[in-house]
């Protein structure tokens, strides 16, 4: 099967008949990114998504707003956490997904994960930039500043500027018929900026506090914790309502775009 | 110092986002769609 290469454009998918499982895994591959294959995937997804998302998040503001106690060290400002770290969450792994996606772009050569890519890059950059301004709007009450350049919030905000540097070369790539090799290389490279961000505060001596959630569990009380989890499903859920909603539409412009190329060249 | 009116610009600048966000997206998927559908025709 032939990788359709490069340019980020997509006309319309072919049909397979053959069931995706029983094709050897590179072809799986193709098979499972067919636009068409994913549109009837993403069509009932969306919905889905979107308003399991926005019930998620009425439960998470709720609980976070009136059924949780105070803090006692903070107060009630300590209340913000429940959107500033799903918010973090997913500026954080919004990067990871983008970096899949040109991963899959580069080795695959489908353009529906360079398509994925470009969705993911506003959302997740739209994530970064509430994070940074709702911890700045936490950090007045709490430490007496708006912000400080310490380790965590000066990687947050390189990892901010970053996307929109990804952004706007992807754009560039786009308009000049680039084949987004570039692009994606940089989608990868930029990486390196996660493990900055997330070990920041283990690393240097800032005025950002340690993790409170890991792996093994977390020294926020379970009577506070359960917002949260609310709250990271909620934003999670709309985030991937987002990438969809910026997928089907790139999908359809560029079905637009073909089908102009080859009416104008009939 | 009033915390609640921190927590309110927090929470009302994280919702006018996601949801102008939201509806930005949600708009240009259905003109795409529907054009992308009205060349099909």
């Amino acid at each position: 099967m032939a990788s359709p290469r490069s340019t980020g454009h997509i006309d319309t998918g072919g049909k397979c008949r053959q069931s995706p499982l029983k094709r050897p895994p590179d072809t799986v591959i193709h098979a499972l990114a067919n636009p068409t294959r994913f549109l009837k995937i993403a069509r009932p997804m969306t919905p889905i998504l979107f308003w399991g998302g926005v019930v998620a998040l009425v439960v998470a503001f709720w609980g976070g707003l009136t059924q949780v106690p105070p803090d006692y060290l903070q107060g009630d400002s300590f209340r913000i956490l429940y959107i500033h770290v799903p918010a973090a969450w997913l500026g954080l792994s919004g990067w990871s997904s983008l970096a899949i996606a040109c991963f899959a772009y580069l080795v695959w050569k489908h353009p529906l994960a360079f398509v994925a890519a470009r969705a993911i890059a506003p959302v997740g950059a739209l994530f970064a930039a509430l994070c940074l301004i709702t911890g700045s709007i936490w950090g007045r009450p709490t430490w007496g500043t708006w912000w400080e350049w310490d380790g965590r919030l000066t990687s947050m905000l390189i990892l901010f500027f970053v996307y929109l540097a990804w952004i706007a070369l992807a754009r560039a790539d786009h308009e000049r018929g680039g084949d987004g090799r570039v692009v994606a290389l940089f989608g990868i490279a930029g990486t390196v900026l996660l493990p900055i961000v997330r070990y920041s505060v283990v690393w240097w001596n800032t005025l950002h506090q340690g993790q409170s959630i890991g792996l093994t569990g977390s020294s926020i009380d379970p009577s506070m914790l359960w917002p949260l989890w609310w709250s990271i499903g909620g934003f999670s859920a709309l985030f991937g309502a987002l990438v969809l909603m910026r997928m089907r539409a790139m999908i359809a412009d560029n079905r637009v775009e073909a089908r102009m190329r080859r009416m104008a060249a009939a | 110092m009033n915390h609640w009116n921190f927590i309110a610009a927090a929470y009302a600048i994280v919702i006018g986002a996601t949801g102008g966000m939201s509806l930005l997206s949600f708009l240009a998927m259905r003109r795409a769609e529907r054009a992308a559908e009205s060349l099909r025709r």
